[in-house]
């Protein structure tokens, strides 16, 4: 099986199908943590019932989510070694170390704090317990911090040099971690995350909404995650602009594919909004764009010349048709997760929050979108940076494993049929889990487990047991 | 360059230490799930996996550490060893996957818990293996040329190798029956023991063959081991594990409920000390080391920084976390 194929293309398409399923997990669970510890200090500070209901809610849903996640990244952290070896020796003195603090700072927190933020809290109290869920949060971004650091360094490489065995080293870390696009990254796909977040929170609030408008927990999380949208979906856009024009700077034939220029503009360039990019021979076929427009968005001025991929060796190109594409589906759902904000404020304003059935089907088709933009986004950015994985200075070809395509192809197959088999199901209990509207008395994952004794004396464990 | 050289030694130590906690905690978690099938009924189950569950997660990142830290200490070794232990690796993934996800996913189904259970039995199981066959592919020597893997994607597979994964399936299972002895009581204790003696006999049978083998894997071992004057310094470890091994048949007949667990752990600081004498300073047996596969100085000294400040900060709250789910776990009430 798999002979006469391209190992490369099957390592490729490996790393791209494994990191897929993960960034799923992460960009859901980084705003989710957030939004517990949220609910977690509004029921400290107002001891509503209700906060605490819907902590308890999400709290099981995040605990699933999250051993997806774990699971799913231990993959991505062998996944350099595995398929990527020479990636990996040439690297390793840069991007190793960021991964290792990322262990070192973020995986050990969130997981050391998990178990008493999902099972502790009668354990050690409320205030220790908000403790632990804070850890969490903190954890899930300061691994964002290091994950974006070390990828943003792979698109724009600074502050390195090269040893005598051909290896990147360090030759200054603060401009190795705080490379250029790094802190564009880390805002756009942060607040992706967020937006993601508040996309399911308000889809499920919508859901349980359309059957009964009175239920107070759905009601909540509804308004909660409708402002995060209004708010943040605009922020989003600017911070995404800002992204572009850094990697305008610094990535320019990744914008040219963005943009679909196969040709250079010398009096302000259009605006492509649709088309088919024709790779072979190297232009957009059945373009509707609008003139003049992107050196508009791109350079601020109407008649700025705007270079095209005709400047770029050939050699050098990224694939523009699915980097074209992607971003045009990043865009077009960001522009509607801005509607969906814009439309709530309408209604919240007019009163109609809770009773608008036409805002929560609205929202509940929204539920998934932010998923569906993180991915279009990722792969915007990372065929984009194609043919390199450190651009400009290490190309995908001389990255790899020196495997045959036959090992290459069987774990692939192998990756593609467990993931379906586990992460379908994961997801089926998910959409259980969020079919069932919050209750009164809302339980955590506690519910569903044994009894703990507590300590080690039998009385003491009597003790909880009777608190149950 | 000789600070280097120090940087290069205390890092392999970090990095032994990292695997070796790692051994030490998942080591019993995934016995559990090799120890799963002898455990048919469903109140049983939810025991065990409950002794675990609040902090399996925190146990598997040591791995990502070994790994992660590998990479970035010794980059040349990771991109070595990675391709050559291509499939046992991958078939390690697949099996925490499928482990992993089995202690959510069991709570969240009635129709598909068996499912489930198999899936953690299975994963632990396959995992156990790949990463014991993965030692004993490192042992016995890989096929380098210039700063790549040479040999073929089916070359860890030897008698040998299988005979290191079999070793681990009953060390591990070893470490999950005593930790079911130290966190369960009543009758799921009692078998617990019963199992403990016999895993107890069969891992003694194992670490016999293993070493008994390994000096007819290549003659530096021999030499390593046997040779005058090394074998002042290497005799003490088999008279320790003698004595380690008598002290665990006492905890055992007394049915002490700590001992057998961290007696057990002892075997296995031995062993890995064993393999430590065996290998070093090599990191790739005979072939590269960790001189050859160090990173730069600056990229050292930069992780030795967050080592030094939050590996101490991490083995604390670690503890926390165990301290906070200390004691038995019983089976609980209101729920069927």
């Amino acid at each position: 099986m798999f002979e006469g194929w391209d190992a490369v293309v099957l390592a490729r398409a490996q790393f791209a199908f494994t990191m897929s399923f993960h960034i799923v997990f992460p960009a859901f669970s980084i705003g989710l943590a957030s939004y517990l510890a949220v609910l977690e200090a509004l029921w400290l500070a107002t001891k509503r019932e209700v906060y605490i209901n819907l902590f308890n809610y999400w709290l099981k849903i995040f605990a699933v989510a999250f051993g997806m996640g774990v699971v799913s990244g231990i993959v991505m952290s062998y996944q350099f070694g595995t398929n990527w070896s020479s990636f990996a020796d040439k690297t390793g003195p840069v991007i190793g170390p960021m991964m290792a603090y990322e262990v070192l700072t973020a995986f050990f927190l969130e997981a050391g704090f998990l178990g008493v933020m999902l099972f502790g809290l009668e354990r050690v109290g409320p205030r220790l317990h908000f403790v632990a869920t804070l850890m969490v949060a903190i954890g899930t971004l300061i691994s964002a911090f290091w994950i974006l650091s070390a990828n943003s360094w792979m698109q724009t490489p600074t502050g390195h040099a090269v040893n005598a065995d051909g290896q990147f080293v360090a030759a200054d870390w603060l401009k190795v971690i705080f490379n250029p696009s790094f802190p564009y990254r880390l805002v756009h796909m942060v607040l992706a995350a967020y937006l993601t977040t508040s996309l399911v929170v308000g889809g499920v609030g919508a859901w349980h909404l359309l059957r009964d408008q009175h239920l107070a927990g759905p009601r909540v999380m509804f308004s909660m995650a409708m402002w995060m949208a209004t708010l943040v979906a605009p922020i989003q856009i600017l911070a995404g602009d800002q992204h572009g024009l850094n990697t305008l700077e610094h990535q320019p034939a990744k914008v040219m594919a963005m943009e679909g220029h196969y040709q250079s503009h010398k009096d302000g360039a259009p605006l492509i909004l649709f088309g088919w990019p024709d790779q072979r021979d190297a232009k957009v076929k059945y373009a509707i764009e609008v003139p003049k427009l992107s050196s508009l968005i791109l350079k601020h001025s109407l008649d700025a010349p705007l270079a095209g991929l005709d400047t770029v060796p050939r050699e050098n190109w990224p694939p523009v048709p699915i980097t074209f594409w992607a971003f045009r589906v990043m865009v077009g759902l960001g522009f509607l997760i801005l509607g969906l904000g814009l439309f709530s404020l309408l209604m919240r304003w007019r009163g109609m929050m809770y009773q608008s059935q036409l805002l929560h089907r609205f929202a509940v088709l929204m539920g998934p979108a932010g998923f569906i933009a993180v991915l279009a986004g990722w792969i915007t950015t990372e065929t984009g940076r194609q043919p390199f994985t450190v651009y400009g200075l290490l190309r995908t070809t001389d990255s790899v494993s020196p495997l045959a395509a036959p090992a290459v192809g069987s774990s692939l197959v192998a990756f593609i049929i467990v993931y379906f088999a586990v992460f379908t199901a994961g997801v089926i209990y998910i959409l259980r889990l969020m079919a069932q509207p919050p209750h009164p008395g809302e339980q955590g994952p506690t519910k569903d487990l044994p009894a703990r004794a507590a300590g080690i004396t039998p009385a003491a464990g009597a003790a909880v047991g009777g608190a149950r | 360059m000789s600070y280097a050289v120090d940087l290069t030694t205390i890092w392999a130590f970090i990095i032994a230490f990292a695997v070796f906690v790692y051994v030490v905690m998942d080591g019993f978690d995934l016995g559990l799930g090799i120890l799963f099938p002898l455990f048919p009924q469903k109140a049983d189950r939810d025991v065990i996996m409950n002794t675990v569950a609040p902090v399996w997660d925190g146990n598997e990142t040591w791995l990502v550490l070994g790994g992660g830290g590998m990479m970035a200490a010794f980059p040349l070794a990771y991109a070595v060893l990675m391709p050559a232990l291509y499939t046992p690796m991958i078939a390690m993934l697949l099996g925490l996957v499928f482990r992993g996800v089995a202690f959510e996913f069991r709570w969240r189904t009635q129709k598909a818990r068996n499912k489930w259970d198999l899936a953690f039995a299975g994963g632990s199981l396959v995992a156990t293996l790949a990463q014991g066959i993965a030692l004993g592919a490192i042992l016995q020597g890989i096929h380098v040329e210039g700063r790549h893997y040479a040999g073929g994607w089916w070359d860890w597979l030897t008698p040998f190798s299988v005979l290191t994964g079999i070793a681990l399936v009953i060390g591990y299972a070893l470490l999950g029956a005593t930790w079911l002895v130290m966190k369960t009581e009543g009758e799921l204790r009692d078998r617990a023991y019963h199992l403990s003696w016999m895993l107890l006999v069969a891992m003694l049978c194992a670490i016999g063959a293993v070493s008994i083998a390994t000096p007819f894997l290549a003659v530096q071992y021999t030499q390593r081991w046997f040779a005058w004057p090394n074998i002042i310094l290497t005799a003490p470890v088999p008279i320790a594990v003698a004595a380690v091994t008598a002290l665990l048949l006492r905890a055992l007949s007394n049915k002490n409920d700590h001992q057998p667990f961290f007696l057990t752990l002892g075997l296995f600081a031995l062993s890995y000390a064993g393999l430590g004498i065996s290998m070093y300073p090599y990191i790739v047996p005979q072939s590269i080391t960790i001189w050859q596969a160090a990173s730069p100085a600056n990229s050292q000294i930069f992780m030795l920084f967050g080592v030094s400040i939050l590996v101490p900060l991490i083995l604390g709250y670690t503890a926390w976390a165990y301290w906070v789910f200390r004691g038995k776990v019983r089976p609980g009430h209101g729920y069927h």
